[in-house]
């Protein structure tokens, strides 16, 4: 693995393409279920994209063909140049439950990925770069706190530390904070935000939310069901940074209107 | 912006305070070393009436008193090292031996169901026919093979014991949700990483349920291969005081049998407490 600089590993410009999916379809063996049908994406540089989409469309199914946890049944799949064939490094991957392991600490689980692939004594100095991100995230003082007594965010908090403490060049997050509060899931969101920015990471996000989707996102990718497929990519040009009171200015409102109407008619098909 | 009417009682105001008392039922509060202690009496009271009164004859119900007089006669010569501490030694050993070997076993045939398909497929259905069958049935042929010592009983005491502990184990490997494996995935574990960073883990309050279970069945087979392969166990002792009709006898040995079951039970529990920390208690807990 290249050791690059702290806040820009990958090495890729800002802009220039890390992920490339080209015609990616996938229908499931087991049940014959045409999951996705000729996706084609690509990934900028720090973009943050956002996919939406009613239950079944197949979004969980792109974001696992694109983490390299299952195969496409046809297509392509590029990473930084570099055909996705299994889990990577480059790849940080959220879920939507925290899933800390009550057996370790919030620092020693947030080293877990690090222990596994590089062994224990690599987790041991990973613990410093741990207190860090812990401390960026606001949970200075709970690193040798058990999961058990962490709050839902305050453990979401902690897992998002795990996905960075590779230093990931994309992060994919399946709708991270759906089990959290709509106060706190703003606040993460923010959080997120800050995140992606300072660690230049390009993020792909899977929401059920429209406002989610269009405070957070440069692009908003809809998805039509039965097959899942494309409808429609749809820039967000609010400025940046985002802040929450953008989301009562009228452009937001029209935007999400806009993606409203569009997964309304999607319905009916 | 809309106003909110506040609340914040004046100096003059007293504040109405909402403490209140629970409604606990009275015999809820009863402290639980009262309770044990009434119940203990009750039972205690129930069985001097019985066999005072002449209800039942006294070679098939000693007296509460008599039972107690054997109690210290069987604790003195268990102290002294009398005849019977060599005996109830040879159960305990039988107990350990059996135990460790039903571990070492259960856990291997658990993992081996629990984690692979082909122990799934080919192995599993083996163990449940053979779990169903009655394991006591065995102890004819424990002796036929290993003769009237301690292996015959160990072997028995352990075969009781496997089975839960295999339950236990392939229930506890299956104890994972989908997140973490999918997590496990992302990270690029290995099977061997993520069966032991966290497969294991997980099934940990499952593997030891199973291991409880597991303990109370090694000292019924222990003393099960007593009574039928002979020996020189405490459960031979048991055989013989019953075949003398000593019934006095045979319920203190008993008591001092379960004072061994029960030790080996909290072992286990205290093991639990220890290894699986994270886990909540789910009984005797009020309020967090
Ligand atoms: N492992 C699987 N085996 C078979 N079919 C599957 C599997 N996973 C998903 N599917 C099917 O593929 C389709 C897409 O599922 P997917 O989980 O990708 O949807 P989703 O858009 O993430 O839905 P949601 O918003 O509810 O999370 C569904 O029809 C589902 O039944
Ligand atoms: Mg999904």
């Amino acid at each position: 693995m290249t050791s690059a600089a702290a806040h820009d590993y990958s090495g890729v410009p800002q802009g220039a393409p890390v992920y490339e999916l080209t015609n990616v379809s996938k229908t499931y063996a087991r049940n014959q279920v045409v999951a996705l049908q000729d996706v084609s994406l690509t990934l900028r540089k720090g973009s943050f994209t956002s996919v939406i989409g009613s239950s079944g469309c197949g979004k969980s199914t792109l974001l696992k063909i694109m983490a390299g946890l299952i195969p496409p049944t046809k297509g392509r799949v590029i990473l930084q140049n570099k055909p996705v064939t299994g889990p990577r490094r480059d790849i940080g991957m959220m879920f939507q439950q925290a899933t800390l392991f009550p057996w370790k600490t919030a620092a020693e689980n947030i080293v877990l990925p690090i222990e596994i692939r590089d062994g224990k004594a690599a987790a041991k100095k990973a613990m410093e770069a741990a207190h860090d991100l812990l401390e960026m995230v606001g949970l200075k003082g709970f690193e040798d706190v058990y999961p058990n007594e962490l709050s839902g965010g305050m453990a979401q908090r902690a897992s998002i530390c795990r996905m960075l403490i590779t230093e990931p060049a994309v992060l994919l997050l399946d709708e991270p904070f759906s089990a959290l509060d709509e106060l706190s899931r703003d606040l993460m969101n923010m959080e997120l935000q800050r995140i992606c920015r300072e660690q230049n990471a390009t993020a792909f996000l899977v929401t059920h939310s429209i406002q989610e989707a269009v405070i957070l996102s440069d692009d908003i990718v809809v998805m039509k069901p039965r097959p899942g497929r494309i409808a429609e990519v749809v820039p967000v040009d609010l400025p940046r940074p985002r802040t929450l009171d953008m989301m009562t200015t009228q452009k937001f409102g029209e935007i999400v209107d806009r993606i409203r109407a569009m997964l309304d008619k999607g319905e009916d098909m | 912006m809309t106003e909110f009417q506040t609340n914040h009682p004046t100096d003059e105001e007293t504040v109405q305070e909402t403490v209140w008392e629970q409604e606990v039922a009275f015999i809820d509060s009863v402290p639980r070393s009262v309770a044990m202690t009434f119940v203990f009496v009750v039972f205690i009271g129930t069985w001097q009436l019985v066999t005072a009164l002449g209800m039942v004859s006294p070679i098939i119900l000693p007296t509460p008193m008599e039972t107690f007089k054997d109690m210290i006669f069987v604790g003195q010569n268990l102290l002294t090292g009398g005849y019977m501490l060599d005996s109830l030694w040879i159960t305990i050993l039988e107990v350990i031996y059996g135990f460790a070997l039903a571990i070492a076993i259960g856990f291997s045939l658990g993992v081996l169901v629990g984690e692979t398909a082909f122990g799934e497929k080919a192995v599993m259905p083996y163990l449940v026919a053979i779990d169903t069958m009655p394991k006591v049935a065995f102890a004819p042929l424990f002796v036929a093979w290993l003769g009237f010592g301690i292996e015959s009983k160990v072997a028995l005491a352990a075969f009781i014991a496997t089975f839960p502990i295999v339950v236990g184990t392939a229930a506890g490997l299956h104890a994972a949700d989908e997140n973490a494996r999918m997590l496990f995935k992302t990270m690029g574990a290995s099977r061997m990483q993520t069966l032991i960073k966290m497969k294991l883990p997980t099934g940990l309050p499952q593997i030891f349920t199973g291991l409880k279970i597991g303990a109370v069945g090694v000292m019924a087979g222990a003393i099960t291969g007593e009574f039928l392969g002979g020996g020189k166990g405490f459960g031979e002792l048991i055989r013989v005081a019953a075949s003398q009709l000593n019934t006095p006898r045979v319920f203190s040995l008993i008591l001092y049998l379960s004072v061994v079951g029960l030790v080996l039970y909290l072992i286990v529990q205290w093991t639990q407490r220890r290894v699986v920390f994270w886990q909540k208690e789910t009984v005797g807990s009020y309020d967090g």
